[in-house]
């Protein structure tokens, strides 16, 4: 008996390391589209084999309840997983929701399994799991109501916010510092989830639409410090493992959208977003802008040789990616290179732009980096703008008053023409006026994305036949 | 740390094309914490114990499932314009 749960134990070892390492080879094969499919069939054998091991456990006697909640996890998990492309950035945000929901019920269970003999070091790292994993909680649910728009989008501040935020925070780090001092006082434990889940809800009220990436990116990043929190806990080194990577990936990609878009990454930690003031709006002149119908927009396009697109949320929002792409091959069609100019930041999640554009069938080598593409814009004939503005904005580049000066941006104010497609004149999600629409060489196109796309592209194809 | 270290060292090398299905998976690999509450639901040991890792695994595999299958519709899409068109 003894040598079979020995034997039984080693199985579980072996299939944990294996499951190891093909998680960091999965990882691996995701840094190019080529080998990406790989990458998740790795992924998806090392969790197969890591959950087949963990039902050799030799504590486990009931196996019934399992397989309940396999399936209605599996149950709840594909429509999740066919959401439209779109939705993806709240399906993401909701997975966050979901990962720090399970890693604070476990850490909550564990603590009254082991409460009052509970080591320091063990309550060390379940005070930060449940702390990190309660607010990514509350705070992926609200990200996820406010990018499906339940919420409202436009962020809330009021003042002495931050340092509401700060010394709820300070409060929960206390009492997990009490805690380890003092394991036996469970009555606190209650309060430690609770004021990280308070937390949560206010960190995100101040976020606007705009800093979505970033947020995103650094619950991200939560989320999996939690779940190695939880490794270390449950004494699972698979899991130190896959909560390290995902709390590093979440951590790089915030790093990248902060960098992207000018903000300190401390400013990003401390959840300081949205700190961005419509001052802008004050200054706005009688200013004259040029506008100019789809006819007009589709002679221009037809007679240019480089076309380089600049799609932003406004695309996202009007699902206009597939007549995007009928633009891009009747443009194509006529001999016009066409290239899309991707800014990291543009969309509300890292790499949006690029998902909707690929869902749309335009092939991923005609999506270019904005460090790329920068330098070719003085070349371009028509930069044709849909539904991006402050990734755009010259302001950033000249305009030390402007908030998001230094923020760097698209040059598409050197492109020989530029044609703007925006519903109204009012100003982006910033609050902040762009110069670029009062340029002499900039014509705004007025109307729905994917309307006004369509007319374009019916202009064309008109004019062929 | 020695993960963490790995982790910084592969995803730096990822190109912008792919953040999102990237993170997507990375959800999916995160949600490996299953394990933990198969083991608390399995081992049953109180009422509060179960009933919280019941609702972790469900959790979790709402994550493992849907995270890999939006994954994989994602990287899908990807196609380069070159073995299409000659």
């Amino acid at each position: 008996m003894n040598t079979d749960l020995a034997g039984n134990q080693q199985i579980i070892e072996i299939t944990y390391l294996i499951a190891s390492v093909l998680f960091i080879l999965s990882l691996k094969w995701m840094s190019s589209p080529a080998t990406a499919q790989r990458g998740v069939r790795a992924g998806e054998i090392g969790m197969v084999l890591a959950i087949a091991g963990t039902l050799l456990h030799h504590g486990i006697v009931d196996y019934k309840w399992i397989a309940i909640a396999l399936v209605l996890g599996s149950g709840i998990g594909i429509p999740l997983g066919m959401v439209h492309m779109t939705a993806v950035p709240q399906r993401t945000a909701l997975s966050h929701a979901f990962g720090a929901f399970c890693v604070t019920l476990v850490g909550t269970a564990e603590f009254y399994l082991r409460t009052p003999n509970v080591p320091r070091f063990m309550m060390a790292v379940l005070s930060m799991e449940v702390i990190l994993g309660s607010l990514t909680f509350t705070g992926s649910l609200m990200a996820a109501g406010k990018l499906q728009e339940i919420l409202p989008q436009r962020p809330l501040t009021y003042k002495g916010q931050n340092f509401v935020n700060l010394s709820l925070l300070a409060a929960s780090v206390a009492i997990a510092v009490y805690l380890v001092i003092n394991p036996g006082a469970h009555q606190l434990f209650p309060v430690m989830i609770a004021v990280p889940l308070l937390f949560g809800v206010l960190m995100i009220v101040p976020i606007g639409g705009a800093d979505m990436p970033t947020v995103i990116s650094l619950l991200n990043s939560y989320a999996g410090l939690s779940a190695a929190a939880m490794g270390f806990v449950v004494d699972s080194k698979l899991l130190i493992i896959a909560g390290a990577l995902d709390g590093s990936s979440g951590l790089i990609l915030s790093i990248i959208m902060s960098k992207a878009m000018n903000r300190s990454f401390t400013n990003v930690l401390f959840g300081a977003f949205g700190q961005v003031q419509p001052s802008a709006v004050a200054g706005l002149e009688e200013k004259t802008v040029r506008s100019a119908t789809p006819e007009e927009a589709a002679g221009i396009l037809a007679a240019a040789n480089k076309v380089v697109i600049v799609p932003g949320y406004g695309m996202a929002v009007a699902q206009a990616q597939h007549k995007v792409r009928e633009l891009y091959d009747a443009l194509t069609k006529r001999g016009v290179e066409v290239r899309f100019a991707i800014h990291p930041v543009a969309g509300r999640m890292p790499g949006h732009m690029n998902v909707l554009l690929a869902e749309a069938d335009i092939p991923y080598d005609r999506l270019i980096e904005m460090d790329d593409i920068n330098g070719d814009f003085p070349q371009t004939d028509v930069a044709l703008v849909i539904g991006a503005n402050d990734v755009t904005n010259p302001a950033a580049r000249t305009d030390t008053g402007s908030p998001i000066f230094g923020m760097p941006i698209l040059d598409v104010d050197k492109a020989r023409t530029v044609m703007v497609i925006k519903r109204s004149m009012s100003p982006g999600f910033a609050g902040i006026d762009n110069p670029l629409y009062y340029l002499d060489k900039t014509l705004m196109l007025f109307g729905d994305a994917k309307a006004f796309v369509n007319s374009i592209v019916h202009e064309l194809s008109g004019n062929t036949h | 740390m020695l993960a963490a270290f790995i982790g910084f060292e592969v995803i730096r090398r990822v190109s912008p094309l792919l953040h999102t299905p990237l993170m997507s998976l990375t959800n999916a690999l995160d949600a490996i914490a299953v394990v933990g509450a198969i083991v608390l639901v399995g081992e049953h040991k109180s009422t509060l114990s179960f009933v919280f890792g019941f609702l972790a695994v469900v959790a979790a595999t709402s994550n493992v499932v849907g995270g890999f299958l939006i994954t994989d519709r994602m990287l899908k899409m990807f196609k380069s314009s070159r073995p299409t068109k000659p």
